[in-house]
């Protein structure tokens, strides 16, 4: 499986994403500039963090606007796996592809610590690794996780089941019903603002995050064998 | 004013202009001299910059060359954007640390946020990838409405600037003191890696190359930025605030990605950072240590204002800048990769063989000057020093122990003492994972990151205790080196270099320039024991405000190399049934402790004594202890004594605690700040060979499941209390004093 690392000027959780899946997952992997194209010859896409375009405007906003997203809405609407975190995850959330917005975290301050997070639904293309329910520790980095929907699209969401991280024990953001994750009604597009990428290395305090790529990995195998 | 209103040289001159730019009277003769006539307005301009103790540590080079700077490790010294130290496998590290201390105190979230981003630009014109950010700080105890916004707003710019452009801020200290309510400090360190053959220089050699100007484009920002920083600060400076440049971590970001693959090019000669001085001190100082000239036409300096004179774009500090000298007739593969990411490269000039610094605006030679009169040839001064009349009343007090009531609630207001208290809530706000290599986190003795692609690690830290080196500068200055390279070895590393940052008050009183002298000859001393040389740093003077000066504050940042990941040991304890030892004699010493402040309210007394020779062999002893294996844990004892450091090391386990048993006066076993020692747990099986290996360990207790904090005396029990309270005494201090009404 070739994955494609979205890289966006002031990008800087790429390289991290790209270890992850090179290092850890042992796949294929290569960095997509911005002004990209063509995303044919990748089986799945991963948006990383960071502050594309300094996040001076709303955050993701300018990355929207970019060439390369234009093909990631191509890409999406195939159906094939698409991942975006942290930034990733606002810039999704401006493109359309995911529902609601990212808020600055209730504190008003960036955040950066490793929170407990609940795997509230295992039957996605992301995490069929997981036992559900299961608690997993993944650590957050921003300064706008702060989920938030209108209530018909909370609504939708819990209804077609798309809420499949919620954080576990203290809500470090403010984010509505605790979201941490959500994908979209199709199944092939999520966002999340944990770093699923950062805890893939026992070394470096968890590995709780692998088995989100692992689980693309599985279903895109399932998908190409048979 | 535009460049028509500018004064005359006769003006500059009868009416002593150059002394609003900070120059003296013998200074401007100098120049004169120099020169062989008047300089116009700008090239005072020039001069006054170069020539400010910022950029050409006129007042503090004496007191430098005492550093020893050399060893096998070290590949670049002071000199440099920074240093450079081998690590082996034909890599490096390099770093350095400077202060932006002034700018801080009026504009504290700039002020911060472009300390980091000069700081970072240091690092990559070498060459090298940054991969982590440290920080020194030091406020007022946080009791008054200015004091809390500036520890708020400083945290908030280091936050914004590193958390932007993706280099982790991974460790550092802060102190809280009233000295430093006027006057807090801010040192930034930067710490990246590089490969041998990338290392570059910052020099324009080869007559004829072209000089080029890339990154932002120049303001009126930050204009005498330098001159600021070299004055004592008081109710005017809030009218420098136009001296505060302003920062854009996304700018950098592009920046130093696209630095980064223009050092891969053989058509680059020379880069270095515009910081302190911008154009002025890179121009001048890429060819005086060239011993070239260089030429430019400042119509091409990219701008983002109109109607820029050449004294503005030569003195303005606006930020994430850098020049380049490229071989000529190859701009345009420079440009090609600045032009990937959006950024100005311009060719502004060229490289000269005349040693002249020479201007060009608007068709004419608007300045030209000799480049080594510039970068070389400021004054040096010896400044008279004087022994102050506190340091003699401090030492002829005896050693003696504070009376203590109440054991346990004493450890609880240490623990809740600023200085010792938990930072969680600032590095909460750095991210201090991106680029996942690090090992161990802030909260420990020192961070650690790992070396990609090797085994290795690099462990990393910043220390400097104020308070002995304003009671002893001498010794203080030996402890804060011991310090750091304690804190080094208890994560498993073995230091390798230092970087300074030289804070002290106004160097003309010759009690300040004392304490500059006297804590110089300590980090020296301590530098050569533990084969820790010098690589470069920063000199901050005139941290005064109103008249008072802060106290003596050279911030020491160590980086040690982890010759194993195996090796890597962090402060808290690991399973109960483990056995505590502390390593090191315990004496009677209070003077400038968390104690005596904690009871009197201030400092007085002897700071503790420190011999190197047992610090030398003591942390020999626990890295040899850590190599082969036997320790469970490490932690060096610092402010508040044991207790606190037996505290600590519960705080990071679940449902552990530990029970000893000390020996000796009860206040002196507990709180004492006596140097040399470490507290270490050991699993019960190795405990033999631990013995063996270090005979002078002390057993004092063990790891228990009870997560309880107890500790006995020679006449029972001391205290005793849960590890939560203690821990949420400690980790609720600062926020509550953020949260706190003035």
């Amino acid at each position: 499986m070739k994955f494609a690392v979205l890289v966006f000027p002031g990008s800087n959780c790429d390289i991290d994403m790209y270890h992850a899946i090179k290092d850890e997952l042992g796949e294929e992997v290569e960095y997509v500039w911005h002004d990209a194209t063509d995303l044919s010859e990748f089986d799945g896409v991963l948006i990383p963090g960071g502050f594309s375009y300094g996040d001076y405007l709303r955050c993701g906003a300018m990355a929207n606007q970019s060439n390369v997203m234009a093909e990631v809405k191509k890409f999406a609407q195939a159906g094939k796996p698409v991942l975006g975190v942290c930034n990733g995850f606002q810039i999704l959330t401006e493109a359309g592809l995911l529902p609601g917005a990212l808020l600055r975290n209730k504190n008003l301050k960036f955040m950066c610590r490793t929170v407990g997070l609940k795997v509230t639904n295992n039957d996605t293309l992301f995490t069929n690794q997981y036992e559900a329910g299961e608690v997993i520790n993944i650590p957050i980095a921003h300064g706008e996780g702060n989920y938030f929907c209108d209530d018909k699209t909370l609504a939708e969401l819990k209804a077609n089941n798309q809420i499949v991280f919620t954080y576990s024990g203290e809500n470090p953001n403010g984010s509505l019903e605790d979201i941490a994750g959500i994908i979209n009604e199709r199944g092939n597009v999520l966002g999340m603002m944990p770093h699923p990428e950062r805890a893939v290395d026992a070394l470096l305090g968890s590995n709780d995050g692998l088995k989100v790529f692992k689980s693309i990995v599985k279903m895109w195998r399932e998908s190409h064998v048979s | 004013m535009s460049a028509s209103l500018e004064p005359t040289k006769e003006q500059i001159k009868e009416q002593k202009l150059y002394a609003g730019m900070g120059m003296s009277d013998e200074e401007f003769a100098m120049v004169e001299n120099i020169l062989g006539r008047l300089p116009n307005w700008t090239e005072t301009g020039l001069f006054s910059v170069m020539w400010s103790e910022h950029c050409s540590y006129k007042n503090s080079k004496p007191v430098l060359r005492k550093f020893p700077t050399k060893g096998p490790q070290v590949l670049q010294g002071p000199g440099e954007g920074a240093g450079i130290v081998d690590i082996g496998d034909e890599q490096a590290v390099v770093f350095k640390m400077e202060s932006h201390n002034h700018p801080s105190a009026i504009e504290p979230y700039q002020g911060a946020a472009t300390g980091v981003g000069g700081i970072i630009r240091d690092v990559f014109s070498m060459g090298a990838r940054p991969i982590a950010m440290l920080n020194s700080l030091r406020f007022g105890e946080l009791q008054s409405k200015r004091g809390k916004y500036l520890f708020e707003e400083v945290v908030a710019g280091i936050a914004g600037y590193g958390n932007c452009i993706g280099i982790p801020t991974v460790g550092g200290e802060i102190q809280f003191d009233p000295c430093y309510e006027g006057n807090p400090l801010v040192n930034a360190m930067c710490v990246g890696l590089i490969d041998h053959k990338d290392i570059q220089r910052g020099i324009a050699a080869g007559v004829g190359n072209t000089v080029m100007y890339v990154g932002a484009k120049t303001g009126r920002d930050g204009i005498h930025g330098a001159t600021f920083a070299s004055e004592e600060l008081s109710e005017a400076s809030e009218e420098k605030r136009p001296a505060v440049q302003v920062g854009d971590p996304f700018m950098e970001k592009l920046l130093l990605e696209a630095c980064l693959e223009v050092v891969k090019s053989d058509a680059l000669v020379g880069i270095q950072d515009m910081g302190a001085a911008g154009l002025t001190s890179s121009s001048a100082e890429m060819a005086s240590k060239a011993g070239s000239g260089v030429e430019m036409n400042l119509d091409l300096v990219p701008q983002r204002e109109t109607g820029m004179t050449a004294y503005e774009m030569m003195l303005s500090e606006s930020q994430e800048r850098m020049l380049l000298v490229v071989k000529k007739g190859r701009e345009d593969e420079i440009k090609a990769i600045f032009d990937k990411y959006g950024l100005d490269a311009v060719a502004i000039g060229r490289v000269t063989d005349d040693k002249m610094l020479r201007l060009v605006h608007k068709g004419e030679v608007v300045a030209e000057v000799p480049a080594d009169a510039l970068a070389e040839d400021a004054p040096v001064y010896n400044k008279p020093s004087k022994e102050p009349a506190y340091f003699a009343e401090f030492q002829a007090i005896e050693n003696s122990e504070p009376e203590v009531a109440d054991y346990k609630e004493t450890l609880l207001n240490l623990l809740q003492a600023p200085t010792v208290a938990s930072k969680e809530w600032v590095y909460d706000q750095y991210d201090y994972q991106v680029r996942t290599n690090t090992i161990v986190a802030p909260g420990s003795d020192a961070a650690v990151l790992r070396v990609r692609g090797t085994n290795k690690g690099l462990a990393m830290t910043t220390d400097c205790n104020s308070r002995y080196i304003f009671l002893d500068p001498e010794m203080g200055g030996k402890i804060a080196v011991a310090e750091a390279a304690r804190n080094i070895v208890a994560s498993g590393g073995r230091p390798l270099a230092i970087t300074d940052c030289l804070n002290f008050g106004n160097p003309e009183k010759p009690e300040i320039f004392w304490q500059i002298e006297k804590s110089a000859d300590g980090i020296s001393a301590a530098c050569t024991a533990l084969n820790a040389p010098v690589i470069g740093g920063n000199v901050s003077l005139y941290n005064e405000r109103s008249g008072e000066a802060v106290y003596p504050t050279p911030t020491i940042g160590m980086v040690g190399l982890v010759e194993d990941l195996a090796h890597v040991t962090t402060q808290q304890v690991k399973a109960a049934g483990d056995i505590v030892y502390l390593v090191g004699e315990t004496a009677t010493e209070f003077g400038g402790s968390e104690l005596q402040k904690l009871i009197f309210g201030k400092i007085f007394g002897k700071a503790p004594h420190i011999d190197l020779e047992v610090e030398a062999n003591r942390q020999e002893a626990i890295l040899a202890a850590i190599r082969e294996g036997l320790l469970q844990s490490a932690h060096d004892v610092s402010e508040g004594g044991v207790a606190v450091a037996l505290a600590e090391k519960t705080f990071g386990a679940q449902d552990l605690g530990v029970h000893v048993t000390l020996e000796g006066s009860a206040v002196t076993a507990l709180f004492s700040e006596t140097q040399s020692r470490f507290i270490v747990t050991v699993k019960e099986e190795k405990a033999a060979a631990f013995e063996r290996l270090i005979p002078e360990a002390k057993k004092i207790g063990i790891v228990t499941d009870d997560a309880l904090i107890s500790i006995n005396g020679d006449t029972g029990i001391l205290l005793e209390g849960t590890v939560e309270e203690f821990r949420s005494a400690w980790k609720g201090a600062i926020p509550c004093l953020v949260k706190s009404e003035a």
